[in-house]
């Protein structure tokens, strides 16, 4: 190994009953990809938080040697001073403002007192080449697809001369197209002396882009792995982060397309005013009972759309068109319905609308069936707490205890809250919007694993998912959506990569 | 003598850190009724156990009442990410309207001589009509909550100083009504006789059936924790809450039972606070309160309907300031031109020392409650200690302002 840029000693880092991270110790040489992998909450985010001062220096032990130096950051300002750089997985930029504003936001560029506009689009359009983006910079950033935007965050990165740059899931919200993209621009970086941390759940393009590896389980580190030349296989990097093996992910079971019809949509469309165009547009597909449904198609095909507006269709569009739910033609105005109806849907954006944040595990478990543990509108406590005990035990969800903030527990865990939640509804039709993004392995073989044993109960799924392996691998047949119309029906049988790619971007 | 020190030795470091663990995790909870002790301990010194007498204390409550059934509303408002500018003068108008259905007609013009009972029950109505008008603008029309009481804060200060415009001040005189805040539940034996001369015995009764009521319920309630497998307080702290939960209750008790007894808006503020106290932890809709207040988006895809939600809100609201307006209006016996005048700064500002989270679905019923009564012993206290009024706006800033730096620094410390 040559020269360390960065050496992090005998990190650890304590939260109220948990030990996030146990004596890490952790090195990334000058100028390399290094990548860091491990099951969710195994500590790779908030090790990337120490670093970067987002817990300052003696709220963590431990040691951080930065360029040779030792480093006590008390805030994520020390950190870019000396050149370190963090992108989160929930990108910080601020939609209304124009590319160049994000770009140079907290370091203007003044002449006096004032910001020197002219300057700063000048600079601007240099860091969006530097990141061979072609935008205008006067854009609005709520203009622009997630994959530029993370793009941006990049720019803005580059713009303050960043020696140290840190992925954290940059690709979990990009299709494969703008993944690629960002891959090929970090070896680009590479080449210009940038050294880069890149977490990821994506075992493929992390072997695919780095030099080295680190595998973190439990708060530990598991081992560092060279990874040039491809001595290491996905398998044993699976092995190192679950510490067992799993040879196949996706659970065999016995494909079923012969139950009654549970949901029927037919000549479905729907306006979305505030964008003032249609989302769907003569959308028509069933699902039977017992099965899995794959609805692929690219980021923005009108998946999310046709979910949303079969459920309660809680955006208000104008909707047209007949949806028969069990044999019974069926007209939701409102979630409330939709879910008394036997439909449950797990958000794309756990964050954002799937969880309340700031409220425990338990009462997102049970907050959209607290009928379900009360009486006459008054919640049984005690009730409440068994309920969240026993997903939380079925789902593993490694927490604590069930009254732990969901805003704290690792982006995986999130997850797993939120389908808890879905299933404690005991619905007939499961809506999955992306249902394994930011899941590691041994978590993601858990979730199908849990979804083979649904739909054997007879319950139904719908899975939208923009992984085309997770598609091949689960569905019993797949719908391709391109521009909000349904562009194909395939069996599992026939569908290919090639096929279900061919059809979402015709 | 040196064994005894030594075995009470063995048993205290558990007790202390256990001692010390709950008391950490509750900090913002049981911070709050610690600094309203310390301030009612500060002016009992300052004013040489004035500020404690059974006489300053039911005062001040039928003072901190009026504000504290607003700040009870406006918590649940705050919760759901709302304002509600226009309670105070809503409360004055319809105390106004209380007093014209009470009055005789020969004297004020509109008058309808109407009894208490039948005027007070009129009052709440219209209070919830005015939370479907505001609610109505916020959910149905997507006003912005703050836009939209503002316009009623002016709307119901007009229509205020109309009602009152030609008589200016008007008198109440109905003595049933002007009990509610001047007034004290009746006691059993006639005062100075039987036991205890001069002390209220029906308030000492219902004090020690609180206590016992308390006690059984808490242990009731472990036991079934307990049942069910859960964690529960370590038997020492358990015994500890209850003895001081216990020993609190008993010295309220013994303070008003020595003016007069419980008064009645004593009564009726724990009716409040009881019922939604309940409401807010225990219930269904409590939850969607809270779930709408936390993320607004996930409420609704979980089946929780925002809009009504909003409309109860505002609902209890209105009622709340209604009821507001009665104890102000029955505390000066009176309906003024001026009445409810800056009551809805006051009852947010006890709210944020409550600890409600002006981002939303954090704060309870009860921490406003308490923070009313911060608000009120402050008052209450410095003009004991004849401070001057502009002191006393500048030592009340000085305490929001501490509480919500509390209330900020607790809470990023738990992330
Ligand atoms: N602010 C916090 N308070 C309490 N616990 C926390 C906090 N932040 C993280 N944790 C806990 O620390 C552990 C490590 O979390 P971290 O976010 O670093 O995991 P991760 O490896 O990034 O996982 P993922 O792949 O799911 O994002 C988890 O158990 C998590 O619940
Ligand atoms: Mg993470």
């Amino acid at each position: 190994m040559s020269t360390p840029i960065l050496e992090m000693r005998n990190i650890t880092k304590e939260f109220p009953g948990v030990k996030a991270l146990n004596n890490v110790s952790f090195r990334v040489a000058a100028g390399e990809i290094h990548c860091l992998v491990g099951e969710n909450g195994a500590g790779k985010s908030t090790l990337m938080k120490v670093l970067s001062g987002v817990y300052p220096h003696g709220s963590y032990s431990g040691e951080i040697l930065f360029g040779g130096q030792v480093q006590t950051f008390r805030n994520i300002r020390d950190s870019e001073h000396v050149g370190i750089a963090i992108i989160y997985q929930e990108l910080a930029l601020i939609p209304e403002m124009t590319v160049y504003e994000n770009i140079f936001l907290g370091n203007e560029i003044r002449r006096g007192p004032t910001i020197d506009w002219n300057e700063t689009i000048k600079r601007a359009t240099q860091a969006l080449q530097k990141v061979r983006l072609n935008v205008n910079p006067a854009t609005k950033v709520k203009d622009l697809g997630v994959g530029k935007q993370q793009l941006i965050e990049i720019a803005k990165a580059l713009s303050r001369d960043v020696k140290l740059l840190i992925l954290d899931e940059p690709t979990s919200a990009l299709n494969e197209d703008d993944s690629e993209n960002l891959l090929s621009l970090l070896r680009d970086l590479r080449e210009h002396g940038v050294t880069c941390i890149m977490i990821s759940h994506k075992l493929k393009e992390v072997l695919a882009i780095a030099d080295t590896i680190t595998v973190l389980r439990d708060g530990q580190t598991i081992c560092t792995l060279d990874a040039q030349g491809g001595q290491v296989s996905e398998g044993v990097l699976i092995k190192h982060m679950v510490g067992r093996e799993i040879d196949n992910i996706y659970p065999k079971r016995e494909r079923q397309r012969s139950g009654e019809v549970v949901l029927d949509v037919a000549n479905w469309s729907a306006y979305d005013p505030a964008l003032g165009r249609n989302v769907l547009k003569d959308v028509s597909f069933n699902v039977r009972r017992g099965e899995i449904v794959g609805l692929a198609g690219l980021m923005g095909s009108g998946r999310t759309e046709l979910a949303l507006s079969i459920f309660g269709n809680p955006d208000g569009y104008r909707v047209d068109g007949r949806i028969t739910l069990k044999g019974r033609p069926c007209h939701f105005t409102h979630p409330q319905a939709a879910i008394a109806a036997g439909v449950a849907y797990v958000t794309e954006d756990r964050k954002g609308d799937g969880l309340i944040l700031i409220q425990d595990i338990k009462q997102n478990i049970t907050l959209a069936n607290l009928r379900g543990i009360a009486q006459r509108g008054v919640i049984n406590a005690n009730a409440e707490v068994k309920v969240a005990e026993d997903y939380r035990t079925s789902l593993n969800i490694k927490t604590p205890s069930i009254e732990q903030r969901v805003g704290n527990l690792s982006g995986g865990n999130q997850q797993k809250v939120s389908l808890g939640k879905w299933l404690f509804v005991k619905p007939d039709l499961l809506i999955l919007d992306e249902p394994t993004r930011g899941i590691d392995v041994g978590a993601k073989y858990e979730i199908y694993t849990l979804m083979t044993r649904l739909v054997q109960q007879g319950l139904s799924i719908i899975m939208i998912s923009s992984e085309l392996p997770e598609v091949l691998g689960m569905s019993d047949r797949v719908y391709i959506v391109s521009s909000g119309r349904i562009t194909g029906e395939l069996p599992i049988e026939e569908a290919t990569q090639e096929r279900i790619m061919q059809l979402a971007t015709n | 003598m040196s064994s005894v020190a030594d075995s009470s030795k063995v048993g205290a470091p558990s007790f202390v850190a256990n001692l010390q663990k709950v008391l950490q995790q509750n900090i913002r909870e049981y911070g709050m009724f610690v600094a309203l002790f310390v301030i009612m301990a500060i002016f009992t010194i300052t004013t040489n156990g004035i500020f404690i007498s059974s006489r300053n204390i039911s005062n001040l409550i039928n003072q901190t009442g009026y504000i504290a059934v607003l700040a009870v509303g406006m918590t649940l408002v705050i919760v759901i990410r709302h304002i509600d500018l226009s309670v105070g003068f809503l409360s004055g108008f319809l105390g106004a309207l209380a007093a014209i259905a009470m009055a005789n007609p020969e004297v004020i013009e509109g008058g309808l001589n109407l009894p208490a009972v039948v005027v007070i029950p009129m009052i709440l109505v219209l209070g919830i009509l005015t939370g479907l008008i505001t609610a109505f603008l916020v959910a149905q029309l997507g006003i912005p909550a703050f836009v939209a009481t503002l316009a009623g804060w002016l709307g119901y200060r007009g229509a205020l100083q109309l009602v009152t415009a030609r008589t200016g001040t008007i008198i109440i005189a109905d003595e049933t009504f002007n009990a509610l805040s001047n007034g004290f539940i009746p006691d059993i034996f006639a005062p100075d006789t039987g036991p205890l001369p001069g002390v209220h015995k029906l308030t000492l009764i219902l004090g020690v059936l609180a206590i016992i009521l308390i006690n059984v319920s808490q242990i009731n309630d472990r036991r079934k924790k307990q049942a069910y497998g859960f964690e529960v307080l370590s038997n020492d702290i358990f015994i500890l809450k209850l003895v001081f939960i216990s020993a609190l209750t008993a010295g309220i008790t013994w303070i008003m039972a020595g003016y007069n007894g419980l008064s009645w808006t004593v009564v009726i503020v724990l009716g409040v606070v009881i019922v939604y106290d309940f409401v807010t932890s225990q219930t269904v809709l409590g939850r969607h309160i809270y779930a709408v207040g936390g993320n607004p988006e996930a409420a609704q895809l979980s089946g929780v309907n925002i809009k009504t939600i909003t409309y109860v809100v505002f609902c209890s609201m209105g009622m709340l300031s209604a009821l507001s307006g009665i104890l102000y209006a029955s505390r000066f016996k009176s309906a003024t031109t001026t009445a409810g005048n800056l009551f809805e700064l006051e009852a947010i500002a006890a709210a944020f020392i409550g600890g409600v989270s002006p981002a939303g679905g954090i704060g309870k019923v009860i921490g406003s409650i308490v923070g009313a009564l911060v608000m009120g012993s402050l008052s209450s206290g410095m003009n004991l200690m004849g401070i001057d009024i502009s002191l006393q706006y500048i030592v009340k800033a000085a305490v929001l302002a501490v509480a919500v730096i509390f209330d900020v620094a607790t809470r990023n410390r738990g992330r």
